[in-house]
C-alpha cells in the first residue's frame, strides 16, 4: 500500500470505486460542513474536499478536511497550484498527513480572474505536472522538492485531473500518459457528458497500456434543470455537453428535469461499470450533496464495500 | 522593447500639486517608439498641463526634456544644467529610466507618468503584446519559440491544461491558449517529442533583484565599485 487510504483499498481490491465532493463553506460555518457531510457517510469510498474553487476564497480544504474525517468520511484533499508556492504546498502536505489526510488530487486550479479576488496575484510556482511529482517524490524517496530529507515522509495516494474532452484532442491522452509518469495513482476526469468521446479517450488509454498504471474515476454531474444544462455548455470552459443532453432534458416537464438528469447520470454509471479502463465513477453532485444516497441508490453502487 | 502607457492626466495632476517648476522628462527608446513617453508625448503632456494651470493665480511652469535613455547615466548628465530650476521632475520613461533619473538627481523629487506594462512587440502602430516576462530561464527552444510563461495565464510548464476552450485560453474567448499554439507548432515541425517529456519546476529568478556582468567585464566593475 502506498497510503492505505480507503480509496486506495477500495481500488487496488478491484471495487468500483464511488466518490463524492464537498465544497468548504465560504465562513467559518462548521454546521455548513457537517449539513453537506452527513447525506455522503457511506455513500461514497472518499469525498473531495475543493480548494478555493472557481477561485473564489472558502474555508482551507485541508481545514475542512479535517472536519470532514471528524464527520466519518474519508477526504480527498484538493490542492490547487494558483495560491501558494512551493514551500507553503509541501508544508500543507506534512500538516494534512500529519493529521490523517491520506489522498490528495494536484490540480492547477481555475485562474483568479474567475473568482471573487480578480486583482489577486496567481503563484504557479509549480505547475499541477510538477506538484504531482512532487508528492510522488515526498511518498517514495521521502524527499522535499529541494532534494533534502524528509523527517516521517508523508504517504499520500495521489490524484490528478484529466480532461478527456478539451482542445487539441489527441494530445489529451499523452497528456494523461504524462501525469502516469509523473506518479499519478489515480484519475479523476472532468465531468462526462460526451461518452463518445470518453469511449475513445479510454480506449487510447487502454491501447498505450495506461489503464494498467492508473485508476481512472470517470466525472458524473447530474444536472439539476436545462437551465444549468445550457449554462455548462457555454459558460464552463472545457466543458463538452453534447446537445443530446439538452434535448434529453428538454424532452421532459420541467419538475420533471432533475429526475431526467439523474437518470441521465445513472445511465452514464452502468455503462461505466462495464467499461474496461474505468475503475470507478467520481460523482460530482454541485451544491446537491443531499441527493446523493438517492443517485447512490440509483446507480446500484449500495452498500460501499468494506475493506 | 519595454512598453509602457500614460498614467491618467488626473493621477499625474495630483502627484506633482504644489510643485511650483516641474520638468517633464522623456526617453527616446522604447517609450518612444511605443508612443507613451518620446519626445512627442512628452510635448503633448506639457502642453496639458501648461493648459490646466490657465486662470491660476499662481500657475506653475513646466519644462520639457528628452533625453536618448533614461537607463544611461551618460544621457542623464545632459540635463545636469537645467535640473538646479525645477523643484520636481516628471519621468516618462520606463520603470527604469524613471529610477535611474532618481537617482542620478537625488535632491529632486522624481515622479512617474507612465505605468510600465511589459516587455513586447510591435504588432501594428500603437498595438503591443507582451511576450517575455524575464524569467531567467528561457524555455522556448523546448516550446516552439511560444513562451509558456508570459503567454499562459497560469505558466504553466506542461500544458495545455483542460481549460482550453476552443483554441481559446480559458481566461477569455479572444485569448489564444499559449498551449495549444505550442502544440500546434511542434506538431508542425514534427517536435512533439519535446513536451511529451516532463518540465521540471522552473527556477524563478525574477523574484529578486538582479545584476548581471557580461563575462570579460568584471575588472571594470571592480574599478567602479
Ligand atoms: S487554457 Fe491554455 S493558456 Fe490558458 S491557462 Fe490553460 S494551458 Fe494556459
Amino acid at each position: 500500500m502506498k497510503s492505505g487510504s480507503q480509496l486506495e483499498k477500495i481500488l487496488t481490491a478491484g471495487h468500483f470505486a464511488f466518490t463524492g465532493e464537498l465544497g468548504p463553506p465560504r465562513g467559518a460555518n462548521v454546521e455548513a460542513i457537517k449539513k453537506k457531510a452527513a447525506p455522503l457517510k457511506d455513500m461514497v469510498d472518499s469525498v473531495n474536499i475543493t480548494d478555493n474553487q472557481t477561485a473564489v476564497v472558502r474555508m482551507s480544504s485541508w481545514a475542512a478536511s479535517l472536519f470532514a474525517i471528524a464527520e466519518g468520511l474519508e477526504p480527498n484533499f484538493q490542492m490547487v497550484c494558483r495560491d501558494r508556492n512551493r514551500l507553503a504546498m509541501q508544508g500543507d502536505i506534512l500538516g494534512a498527513y500529519a493529521h490523517g489526510i491520506r489522498n490528495m488530487l494536484c490540480l492547477s486550479g481555475d485562474h483568479q480572474q474567475f473568482g471573487d479576488h480578480p486583482q489577486s496575484k496567481g503563484v504557479f510556482d509549480i505547475d499541477s505536472m510538477q506538484l504531482i511529482t512532487m508528492v510522488k517524490d515526498m511518498r517514495d524517496e521521502g524527499k522535499f522538492l529541494n532534494g533534502q530529507e524528509i523527517d516521517d515522509p508523508p504517504k499520500m495516494f495521489i490524484g490528478a485531473a484529466a480532461n478527456p474532452f478539451a482542445e487539441p484532442f489527441d494530445w489529451r491522452v499523452y497528456r494523461l500518459a504524462k501525469k502516469v509518469q509523473a506518479g499519478a495513482d489515480f484519475i479523476q476526469t472532468q465531468c462526462v457528458f460526451n461518452m463518445e468521446r470518453m469511449r475513445e479517450w479510454v480506449k487510447q488509454a487502454n491501447d498505450m497500456g495506461l489503464t494498467e498504471k492508473v485508476y481512472i474515476l470517470a466525472g458524473v454531474t447530474p444536472m439539476k434543470s436545462l437551465g444549468m444544462a445550457r449554462y455548462m455548455k457555454s459558460k464552463v470552459p472545457g466543458m463538452d455537453v453534447p446537445d443530446y443532453i439538452i434535448d434529453r432534458l428538454k424532452g421532459v416537464d420541467k419538475k420533471e428535469q432533475a429526475n431526467e438528469g439523474i437518470k441521465i447520470a445513472c445511465e452514464q454509471i452502468e455503462e461505466f461499470k462495464e467499461m474496461k479502463g474505468v475503475a470507478g465513477v467520481h460523482l460530482m453532485a454541485i451544491e446537491w450533496e443531499h441527493k446523493v444516497p438517492e443517485i447512490a441508490e440509483r446507480a446500484g453502487v449500495l452498500p460501499r464495500p468494506k475493506v | 522593447m519595454i512598453v509602457a502607457e500614460r498614467k491618467s492626466f488626473a493621477e499625474i495632476k495630483e502627484m506633482i500639486e504644489g510643485y511650483k517648476k516641474v520638468l517633464v522628462v522623456g526617453c527616446g527608446t522604447c517609450v518612444a517608439v511605443c508612443l507613451a513617453g518620446g519626445e512627442k508625448e512628452v510635448g503633448v503632456l506639457a502642453a496639458e498641463l501648461k493648459l490646466s494651470n490657465k486662470g491660476s493665480s499662481d500657475p506653475a511652469g513646466f519644462g520639457e526634456a528628452t533625453v536618448q535613455r533614461q537607463c544611461d547615466m551618460e544621457f542623464l548628465d545632459e540635463l545636469k544644467d537645467i535640473v538646479g530650476e525645477y523643484d520636481a521632475l516628471l519621468s516618462m520613461a520606463c520603470g527604469a529610466g524613471i529610477q535611474f533619473l532618481a537617482e542620478r538627481y537625488p535632491e529632486i523629487p522624481v515622479f512617474p507618468a507612465v505605468n510600465t506594462t511589459f516587455i513586447g512587440v510591435n504588432k501594428d502602430v500603437g498595438w503591443y503584446e507582451e511576450r517575455c516576462k524575464a524569467c531567467g530561464s528561457c524555455v522556448l527552444g523546448m516550446t516552439g519559440g511560444i513562451c509558456p510563461v508570459t503567454m499562459c495565464a497560469k505558466s504553466l510548464f506542461n500544458g495545455p491544461c483542460g481549460g482550453t476552450n476552443h483554441k481559446s485560453c480559458e481566461i477569455n474567448k479572444d485569448q489564444p491558449c499559449a498551449w495549444y499554439m505550442i502544440y500546434e507548432r511542434l506538431a508542425k515541425q514534427g517536435r512533439l517529442e519535446n513536451i511529451l517529456k516532463i518540465s521540471p519546476p522552473n527556477d524563478w529568478r525574477n523574484t529578486k533583484p538582479q545584476t548581471l556582468i557580461q563575462p570579460g567585464y568584471e575588472e571594470r566593475k571592480a574599478a567602479a565599485e
